[in-house]
């Protein structure tokens, strides 16, 4: 008898209670969520949405309500006489997600070692520690036009500090000249500005790092090179991974810089974000640009996915 | 008691009333050189006429960046803007976001100014906008320099220009290694599209797209304009040049570093300042001819002032309009910035004629200057011009030859045209 009373599946009671405690718990939790979801449905969703809509339609900034349904024409489109008017066919369009992509790249992978240096350098205990600690920041906290404007005037080739040097190493050509040699100007503004950030953000990695174990390891006699590469690298993993991500999503929608330094039609050829403005506002074609904004969306959405899928990315 | 009460609402009321009346308008102007100092002073001088007040919006210095600003006002049907600042190739574009002056201006207010420039304000039979001032592109040149070298007068071609440029250049650079022959905006912008067109006039070469929308631009004429602008960059022209709008090369020209500069006339006054290092150095000519079958070309520019649709002061916003485009502001503008009237009348004032002698020799460069092809392209002038200046820009930095941007340029606007403007 006592037996099969054990082996008796547990008592109805309890689980209904289980039950009732968790979805009142869950109950809950929404209303208290619900606030912020319609936030969010309101100033993300709808945009998004509406933005999706534009992208299918030939509407015009200046009279958004007067728009034609064109299916996917905005994207790809052969007219009758043979002109190709879809974004997918445009060279210019292809340049900037050229020029974004190679951007970002590079950028982020300077910005990643460099910033390691810096917050290796940081985190070690030395007189002045907390006044570097703020004062590296300073090029992060100034607005991206502004020191984007800055650097230009040090780029111009007639009367900037860089450019005169600049145009004597590259066969006395402006470098804002020619796209190629802009992008790397800009990625040393980028660099410039963003290093600290991404220090800062490796610095919180490294001090959640316990010193007991580099202790443990230099009584084992393990040199610093080794406890870099062993123990630093692979427990700083998740923040690495954390900083890559912000940064790359980031650069890829890096507009300003671009804009300031070469003015909006040269920056169309070499931002992503700049080429949608441009025939958004400029050419008002809010239904063409919408829908480069949708192309834009889909890139970063699958890089996105690309992170966290491949590296396993852990957002907590 | 009750009369306290009975004199104290009427008092109420009637300070209600008088500031229902002095009403605030904003007016957009530009901030190039002077451009924004001249806008307050004058707006203050009809504030204090009418006991209004005005508030200035301070636009972006290049003229695409503030269409972009405009363009999502409008849009938004904003009242924020009363009366805003527009450039001569943009009534085709925003005319619907605008009010009607005809009717609502007096007719002898319209017919004053230049009968081409109101036709420019004026969509179908819609005046957008009253012209507040005009410009034109010029050759400047240091007198003291073509002396210095042997030069007797301003170049009247191309060539000459350039030949000139370089063995003032040469000269120059013994002491003054920043020195160049030649400045002009050569950045791939609107600026660009404005001194471009202006080779390919001075060499007979059309302008881009005729007057009945046929693009012309694939013709030997604007290669040889091109070809001949490209050879300049990098010999009388620095490298830098490519990445110039009007301020840079008003700057490096005041500064005394360069002995030819295209630019606007609001050059002319600021380089007569007691802070620049040319002044009463300076001459002013009509741009040089496309070779000696070539002609005298000067694209128009200008500026006009329009009132919102959506502005809650309309009646407000039009005498503004109103003062600002008549001839007793445009005399003072001419005098203190060297802005061009709209008015030919002003044209033969002593007072004007005394601050910017060239105003009189250069008339018909004022009268004649060619339009950019706005009228035709309609809403889709701005595409053309994109194309035309990048065009320009490949050529001018060396990535292509004229030939093949030019070929390349006609088959992108024939794109852009698609079934028509």
């Amino acid at each position: 008898m006592t037996s099969t009373n054990l082996q008796k599946p547990p008592p109805k009671p309890i689980k209904t209670r289980r039950g009732g405690v968790q979805s009142i718990r869950t109950r809950q939790a929404i209303y208290l969520l619900l606030p912020t979801l319609i936030a969010i449905v309101l100033v993300a969703g709808y945009p998004l949405f509406i933005t999706f809509y534009y992208s299918l339609t030939d509407a015009s900034i200046s009279s958004p309500d007067k728009a034609t349904f064109l299916g996917l024409g905005n994207f790809w489109f052969t007219t009758d006489e043979g002109n190709a008017i879809g974004i997918l066919q445009d060279p210019k369009w292809w340049s900037s997600v050229k020029y974004t992509v190679g951007f970002s790249l590079i950028s982020v992978t300077l910005e990643l070692i460099l910033g390691m240096i810096i917050a290796l350098v940081v985190s070690s205990t030395f007189k002045g520690r907390g006044f570097l600690r703020t004062a590296m920041l300073i090029p992060w906290a100034i607005p991206t036009v502004v020191s984007a404007q800055m650097w230009k005037f040090m780029y111009d080739s007639e009367f900037g500090l860089l450019g005169r040097t600049l145009k004597t190493m590259l066969n006395g050509d402006a470098i804002l000249a020619d796209s190629s040699t802009a992008l790397w100007a800009m990625i040393g503004v980028d660099v410039w500005k963003t290093t600290s950030f991404m220090a800062l953000l490796l610095l919180a990695g490294l001090q959640s790092i316990p010193s007991d174990m580099y202790e443990a390891a230099d009584m084992d006699g393990a040199s610093k090179w080794t406890q870099f590469w062993k123990m630093t690298l692979p427990l700083l993993r998740p923040t690495i991974l954390v900083a890559l991500v912000f940064r790359t999503l980031d650069a890829l929608r890096v507009f300003d810089v671009m804009y300031v330094m070469l003015g909006a039609n040269k920056a169309a050829d070499t931002s992503m974000s700049a080429y949608a403005r441009l025939q958004l506002i400029d050419n008002s074609q809010l239904g063409y640009g919408s829908a480069v904004a949708v192309l834009i969306f889909a890139i970063i959405m699958a890089v996105t996915v690309a992170y966290v899928t491949t590296l396993k990315v852990k957002f907590d | 008691m009750k009369k306290t009460v009975l004199m104290l609402s009427t008092a109420l009321i009637a300070a209600a009333l008088s500031s229902a009346h002095a009403v605030k308008v904003t007016l957009a102007c530009g901030a190039v050189g002077q451009e924004l100092e001249m806008c307050k002073a004058g707006a203050d001088r009809w504030a204090k006429k009418t006991g209004n007040t005005v508030a200035i919006f301070e636009s972006p210095n290049l003229t695409n960046d503030r269409l972009g600003l405009y363009q999502q006002q409008l849009a938004a049907k904003s009242s924020d803007i009363d009366v805003y600042q527009l450039d001569v190739v943009w009534p085709g574009l925003l005319d619907q976001h605008f009010v009607d002056l005809k009717g609502k201006v007096p007719q002898s207010a319209i017919d004053q100014h230049f009968k081409g420039i109101i036709a420019a304000n004026t969509v179908g039979s819609k005046l957008v906008a009253l012209p507040w001032f005009t410009d034109a592109g010029l050759l400047y040149y240091r007198t003291d320099l073509l002396a210095k070298y042997g030069y007797k007068s301003a170049p009247k071609t191309w060539a000459e220009m350039a030949s000139m440029a370089k063995k003032i250049q040469v000269g120059e650079r013994r002491t003054n290694t920043d020195f160049n022959g030649f400045v002009f905006q050569g950045k791939d912008y609107e600026g660009l599209t404005c001194d471009a067109l202006e080779w390919l006039t001075s060499y007979r070469a059309g302008s881009i797209v005729d007057d009945s929308g046929k693009i012309t631009v694939n013709n030997p004429n604007t290669i040889k304009a091109l070809s001949a602008a490209a050879s300049w960059v990098k010999t009388i022209s620095p490298s830098g040049v490519t990445t110039h709008a009007e301020e840079e090369a008003r700057g490096l020209f005041q500064s005394g570093n360069a002995a030819f500069m295209r630019n606007w006339p609001y050059a002319w006054s600021l380089g007569q300042g007691a802070d620049s290092k040319v002044k009463g150095k300076i001459g002013v000519a009509p741009l040089p001819k496309g070779g000696t079958t070539g002609q005298n070309a000067a694209t128009l520019g200008g500026w006009q002032l329009g009132v919102s649709n959506y502005s809650t002061n309309q009646k407000e916003a039009i005498d503004l309009v109103l003062y600002l485009t008549g001839p007793e502001e445009q005399k003072i503008r001419a005098i203190e910035g060297s802005y061009n009237p709209t008015i030919p009348t002003l044209y033969k004032d002593k007072d004007i004629l005394k601050a910017n002698p060239f105003f009189g020799s250069l008339y018909d460069v004022f009268t004649s200057a060619v339009a950019r092809p706005s009228g035709p392209t309609k809403e889709k002038y701005n595409q053309v011009s994109q194309a035309f200046s990048g065009a320009v820009h490949s050529v001018l930095t060396g990535k292509k030859t004229a030939t093949v941007a030019v070929k390349e340029l006609e088959a992108d606007l024939i794109k852009i045209k698609g079934r028509g403007w």
